[in-house]
């Protein structure tokens, strides 16, 4: 069928009238973008896969040496790459389930006749169009202990926000909270508005209450849709890189993507990087495959 | 249980008025049947008596208490909507276990049992109660829908167009059903239809409804014999009832434009507009509302009409005559030989017409 849509070309067309052909013009869209693909994720990948086989260092010239599994047994035995593997689910964690609490939330409040709602829908969403960096500066900026608002407001007087070595996760994951709870609001919102209103009636006729049909109604139904954005920030908040590294250096937020850049460009053990970079996808991979069994099962109820 | 009444309810939705001052009366244990074309307010009046939506101006009461303010829950009716509004992933027993397990009036769950298995008993859908309901056909749905509506013991059922989505056979068998539940339940029933066979199989009672205003309430048969006005005549009955526009002139009905001078000894209403002033019924402008049924072929009558079309209904033949411009229908039995183009004798029973006013469309039996 496919086929059939792309071979007619309409023969009076500019493009016909210079002699191209339905296949001519496909080729003229797909190939760059193949060819960039290939270039720039496909290749790397597959010869970063051949790096992490290798003690290559990307510092000297001296030649790769292939040491077989040992990278990644090394890897895997070693306690602070796990530390980081830890920091980084904690991460996770408190990010989405905020960022989940916040963003439904704010869809349920948003959910109804106010006034004003297309405009409060459109600035609550800036947040999530601000530059990874700009954001971490700017909230730097509002956590700092001496001037910082945030301080100012809450009373703290100088509170160690990012400096605070038990702090300094969570007020990161505050500060993505802050930034991604537009997205699952917007999703939420758009899973809140196909609930039929009909429904909501049967319900109030029922004499259901509101809780009732909140957990019976409502939250079956926006659950494939909720369950969509919490794979995507998961996904995002595990790969963490800029936000982290931008706000503060404190060992305790050494989330994996950064020590994987430290790995990388700082020690120059780019064969070892290689392959932490692998158990990193591996385990993203996983989870989003865990995350999709699941979400099909929800879709089934 | 209960008594419904409404008073002097009006519904204006922005600048559209929904409902004109509406008065209606249902006694308890009635099946009330609300018909009106679409957009006529059949269901916002259904849904301000659901507590679903307040009137604008005027009071409901239920069992003689203004429930102005009461939200649906405390209202405790039931309600069937057209689009079914089953509960989607879930099964049909859990959809129709939903109203027993709200908290505000819990049921042991024994029970709870006990009366799903009797309503799937008495709709016949035993055998769905596992299934999840986005797999079940229209009729099933409408069936749990019902289903869901009864297991509860509501106050009043409500309806709106519960057999509307439905194919003709299903809707026929579930009507008889509906209305025998209805029976066994001996509860008040307001079921709201643009079908008037609906109507007429189903009601106690028949409200007509058109344009935001209840304009004649009665038993069916009082609604077929004596419509209050032309509307009415024509929203029931089918084929409708035919309207001959002419005068009368001394106990004769002649028609326009041809002077077809039929008989006519009717009663003219309590007021008497025949007698006390009959110098103005004669020769005033009337319309003769006769059923088709009520037109008489046979071949020594008083009067000839051609055949102009014929419509075979099994149990009858429906006839379109022609006497010069006027076409109307008759309704004759399924044995008689005709055919179109041919020239046959009518006359109408006399006792059966109605006579309106052709300019205001009011029954004369009504108004004078």
């Amino acid at each position: 069928m496919a086929t059939a849509v792309i071979e007619t070309l309409d023969p009076k067309s500019r493009a016909a009238s210079r002699g191209m052909s339905d296949i001519a013009i496909r080729n003229l869209f797909i190939i760059p973008t193949i060819a960039f693909l290939i270039i720039f994720n496909i290749f790397p990948l597959l010869y970063s896969l051949g790096y992490s086989f290798t003690d290559f260092r990307a510092s000297t010239n001296a030649p790769a040496n292939f040491v077989g599994l040992q990278n990644y047994r090394e890897l895997l035995n070693d306690p602070f790459i796990w530390t980081n593997f830890s920091i980084t689910a904690k991460y996770v964690i408190v990010s989405v389930t905020g960022q989940v609490v916040v963003g439904f939330g704010v869809a349920l409040l948003l959910n109804r006749d106010i006034p004003f709602k297309g405009l409060i829908t459109t600035l609550l969403l800036l947040p999530m169009m601000l530059s990874m960096a700009v954001v971490g500066l700017f909230w730097k900026l509002l956590y700092d202990p001496s001037f910082g608002i945030i301080n100012h407001v809450l009373g703290l007087g100088t509170f160690e926000w990012l400096s605070n070595a038990d702090m300094a996760l969570y007020a990161v994951a505050i500060t993505d909270i802050w930034m991604w709870s537009p997205f699952v609001m917007l999703l939420s919102l758009a899973g809140l508005s196909a609930v039929p209103k009909h429904l909501y009636e049967a319900a109030a006729i029922d004499r259901a209450g509101s809780l009732y049909t909140f957990f019976r109604i409502t939250l079956p139904l926006v659950a494939p849709i909720l369950m969509i954005a919490i794979i995507f920030r998961t996904m995002e908040a595990f790969k963490t890189f800029d936000l982290a590294y931008i706000l503060t250096s404190q060992p305790t937020t050494e989330v994996i993507s950064i020590r994987l850049y430290k790995m990388a460009f700082q020690e120059w053990q780019t064969g070892r990087s290689s392959a932490l970079a692998y158990i990193v996808l591996i385990m993203i991979l996983a989870i989003t495959n865990i995350y999709v069994k699941y979400l099909n099962k929800v879709k089934e109820r | 249980m209960a008594h419904i009444q409404l008073k002097n309810v009006t519904k204006t939705f922005g600048s559209h008025t929904a409902l004109k001052n509406l008065d209606l009366d249902i006694a308890d244990g009635e099946f009330f049947v609300l018909l009106g074309e679409t957009g006529a307010g059949k269901t916002t009046t259904l849904r301000i008596i659901a507590g679903l939506e307040k009137p604008t101006s005027g009071e409901v009461f239920i069992d003689g208490i203004d429930v102005a303010d009461w939200g649906a829950a405390e209202r405790d009716v039931a309600l069937v909507l057209q689009q079914y509004s089953l509960y989607p992933r879930y099964t049909v027993r859990e959809n129709l276990e939903f109203p027993l397990k709200s908290k505000l009036r819990r049921v042991p769950d024994a029970e709870i049992k006990e009366r799903v298995d009797r309503v799937a008993n008495t709709l016949r859908i035993t055998h769905l109660l596992d299934r999840k309901t986005d797999r079940l056909s229209g009729g099933e749905m409408q069936r749990v829908s019902i289903g869901r509506a009864i297991v509860r013991k509501p106050r009043v059922f409500l309806m709106d167009e519960p057999l509307s989505a439905l194919d003709a056979k299903l809707r026929e068998a579930l009507r008889t059903e509906l209305k025998n539940i209805q029976m066994n339940l001996g509860q008040t029933f307001l079921f709201v239809t643009h079908d008037q066979i609906e109507a007429m199989s189903m009601g106690d009672k028949i409200g007509v409804l058109n344009h935001g205003r209840l304009v004649q309430t009665g038993t069916p048969s009082d609604i077929y014999n004596n419509p209050r006005n032309t509307f009415v005549a024509r929203a029931v009955g089918s084929p409708p009832m035919n309207l001959l526009h002419g005068k009368l002139v001394s106990g004769r009905a002649i028609l326009d434009p041809i002077d077809l001078d039929l008989p006519y000894n009717g009663a003219l209403g309590s007021s008497g507009a025949a007698t006390a002033d009959g110098g103005t019924t004669d020769g005033r402008p009337l319309t003769f509302g006769i059923r088709p049924e009520d037109i008489v072929v046979e071949s020594g009558a008083a009067h000839e009409a051609r055949v102009h079309d014929v419509e075979n209904h099994g149990v009858a033949k429906i006839l379109t005559l022609r006497v010069a411009d006027i076409t109307f229908h008759a309704t004759v039995s399924a044995q008689t030989k005709l055919a179109i183009d041919e020239d046959i004798r009518f006359s109408w029973n006399p006792q059966k017409v109605v006579v309106f006013d052709k300019q205001t469309g009011k029954s004369l039996q009504y108004h004078g």
